[in-house]
């Protein structure tokens, strides 16, 4: 059993109209990895979570969660499965408590092991002391927090977390992390979460990066880091124009462009390049940066752009799939 | 990959839990429905604004509008019977008007702030959801009626016990009518505004046209027709049935008020109680079911 994959997916496709949000995707989770969908918005991953948690039929393609089939066996794949949506779904004017009960009640959790599985959740999250209050007086951390407890109340097999922590500070993002990767040594969980944060990104076993409705790469975060191999120097100097020039001259560095006010390009050993880089350089130089490579570099070399530009280009698609979702009707 | 041999395990592993776990049993959906019940009665509770905002306008029918007409329309009122007590059942049901429309509107509010997509992916029936949202309309709305129905007194009518069960069985069908209406209404409604306007533009025509405020004889024939087909009709002359008949009035007046107490009639023919409280019942599991297909398509 514990060799089945958590999540299965085969040749999955989804199109609104004309939209083509989802385009062919193949990937499995394994029992007890935590799996992480990153791309920018638009690029599909919450049409897939969608999929996977049995809210949009795909329009080709299966997918199998917890070993059920996602159109065949729906409420299977439910009593299988925690959420927690991108954007709040608590109900404001009852208690955090009152809140997990309904939760409860409705996902069949045996009455006896519903007080014992309240407080468990309640005090992962740190919030047994607050369960009596409205939710409506919670913070947007708390909130959050709430939620993933409630997803997990019903001891589900995989959770899925879609945007976790968007739109939440530092401090509490770091903060659901810590409740995410303490789970993992609790519960006996699969983990498959979307994002479009790097640093989130490397909580992961393994990551697909997605762009444009398709798989780019599928791999751990070190291996992907060492596919790109190169570290990520960043200069800045009087002229950006001719660094650039005779970086291409004098070293053979044909990467390099100007890229958030810095010259920006990537060698194989940065640190020991920073000397013959002064040395040999005829523009002034004001500053250097040396970075080993980042999962920004990753999706860069693999998709030709940050995450951030992939982000300006997707708005538009983004925005065609909302109208199809609307279009689409009630969910 | 060995897509082949992964598949066939996972459906080995579907067959076991399928054999363990009955997939959907009724207990299950009952205690669905319980628990969507319950949630209404809470929030109900949690919300005494809305409680007394719904007590406003009844009373200021019944003690103003009621107080204030009785002094043109008394000159036809049978002596020891004011215009107060004559619209009474007509205020009653619509107290329960308000409250029931206004609760199967919450799932307007919960679509809005995502409260429904959590209920919607549950495993458990949309049948289930739907019942315990009308059942918790239904039991909120009458509390509302319940509390008019406390003010009996001011308006001499008498609180007599089977007076009283008869009313709140009334209240109760009518309410759970409502909501299942409402909540048919509210499937395809994404906004607030929208059901809010939706359901300016039925309440008072539903209560003008139910003979709330005058009996339902002698209309000019195209009123007696519209009247007809507004189901509140069916419920406010019941009612008004049940509460005439426990006036305690001298034979007199009671001969004089069985004029103003019509009930319903289809070209003559006298609608009997039940059947009129009948039809209000069907009408109410056919809007339920209706309601149910509407939550269905959302998959």
């Amino acid at each position: 059993m514990s060799d089945a994959p958590a999540v299965e997916v085969r040749g999955l496709v989804k199109s609104y109209g004309q939209v083509e949000a989802v385009r062919g995707i193949d990937f499995e989770v394994r029992p007890g990895e935590t799996f992480g969908f990153l791309g920018p918005n638009g690029a599909g991953k919450s049409t897939t979570i969608k999929i996977l948690c049995t809210l949009v039929n795909p329009t080709a393609g299966a997918a199998r969660v917890a070993g059920f089939d996602v159109v065949k066996k729906r409420d299977l794949v439910r009593q299988n499965i925690g959420l927690v949506f991108q954007d709040t779904t608590l109900d404001n004017y009852l208690t955090g408590e009152q809140n997990l009960r309904f939760h409860a009640d409705l996902y069949g959790v045996p009455r006896t092991q519903v007080a014992p599985r309240l407080k468990q959740v309640l005090d992962m999250v740190d919030l047994w002391d607050r369960r009596g209050s409205v939710v409506g007086t919670y913070s947007g951390g708390m909130k959050r927090r709430l939620e993933i407890a409630r997803g997990l109340l019903h001891a589900p097999r995989v959770l899925f977390l879609d945007e976790p922590t968007v739109g939440l500070d530092p401090q509490t993002r770091s903060g659901i992390w810590a409740y995410i990767n303490d789970l993992k040594q609790r519960e006996d969980i699969t983990i498959f979460l979307t994002t479009h944060y790097m640093d989130e990104a490397e909580n992961c076993d393994r990551i697909a990066i997605v762009d444009h409705g398709k798989i780019v790469v599928l791999d751990t975060p070190e291996a992907l880091k060492a596919s790109v191999g190169k570290d990520r120097v960043q200069i800045t100097t009087a002229d950006d124009q001719t660094a650039i020039a005779e970086l291409k001259s004098l070293f053979g560095i044909d990467d390099a462009a100007v890229r958030e006010h810095q010259v920006t390009f990537s060698v194989t050993d940065g640190e020991q390049f920073v000397p013959r880089l002064f040395a040999e350089l005829t523009v002034p130089i004001r500053s250097v940066s040396v970075a080993r490579p980042s999962l920004d570099d990753v999706f860069m070399s693999y998709t030709g752009k940050t995450i951030r530009d992939a982000e300006a280009s997707a708005g538009d698609r983004g925005r065609a799939q909302m109208m199809a979702f609307r279009g689409g009707g009630r969910r | 990959m060995a897509t082949q041999v992964t598949s066939e395990t996972a459906d080995s592993i579907a067959d076991l839990i399928r054999v363990s776990v009955p997939q959907r049993s009724l207990g299950r959906d009952l205690r669905a429905v319980s628990i969507v019940w319950r949630r209404e009665l809470l929030r109900f509770q949690a919300d005494r604004l809305r409680i007394v905002s719904a007590l406003v306008q009844p009373v200021l029918f019944l003690l103003v509008l009621g107080t204030g007409l009785s002094r043109l329309a008394g000159r036809g009122m049978p002596p020891g019977l004011s215009f107060s007590t004559f619209i009474y059942p007509g205020v009653l049901s619509m107290s329960v008007l308000f409250t029931a429309l206004f609760s199967a509107g919450s799932i307007v509010w919960d679509r809005e702030f995502g409260f429904l997509r959590e209920m919607l992916v549950a495993p458990v029936s949309r049948a289930a959801l739907v019942i315990g949202k009308c059942l918790g309309g239904a039991t909120v709305a009458t509390f509302q009626g319940l509390v008019i129905l406390a003010l009996a007194g001011l308006v001499h009518v008498p609180y007599n016990p089977v007076m009283f069960l008869e009313v709140i069985g009334e209240l109760l069908l009518l309410s759970f009518t409502l909501t299942a209406f409402g909540v048919m209404i509210a499937a395809r409604i994404t906004q607030m505004q929208a059901f809010m306007a939706l359901n300016q533009m039925m309440v008072m025509p539903l209560f003008f046209l139910s003979g709330a405020l005058y009996p339902l004889n002698g209309l000019p024939t195209w009123l007696t027709i519209v009247t007809r087909f507004d189901p509140l009709t069916y419920v406010v002359g019941p009612m008004r049935h049940a509460v005439f008949s426990h006036l305690g009035l001298s034979p007199a007046a009671a001969a004089a008020t069985a004029a103003l107490d019509p009930g319903v009639t289809w070209g003559g023919w006298k609608v009997p109680d039940g059947l009129s409280l009948g039809l209000v019942a069907v009408l109410g599991v056919l809007l339920l079911g209706l309601a149910i297909a509407e939550f269905r398509k959302t998959d």
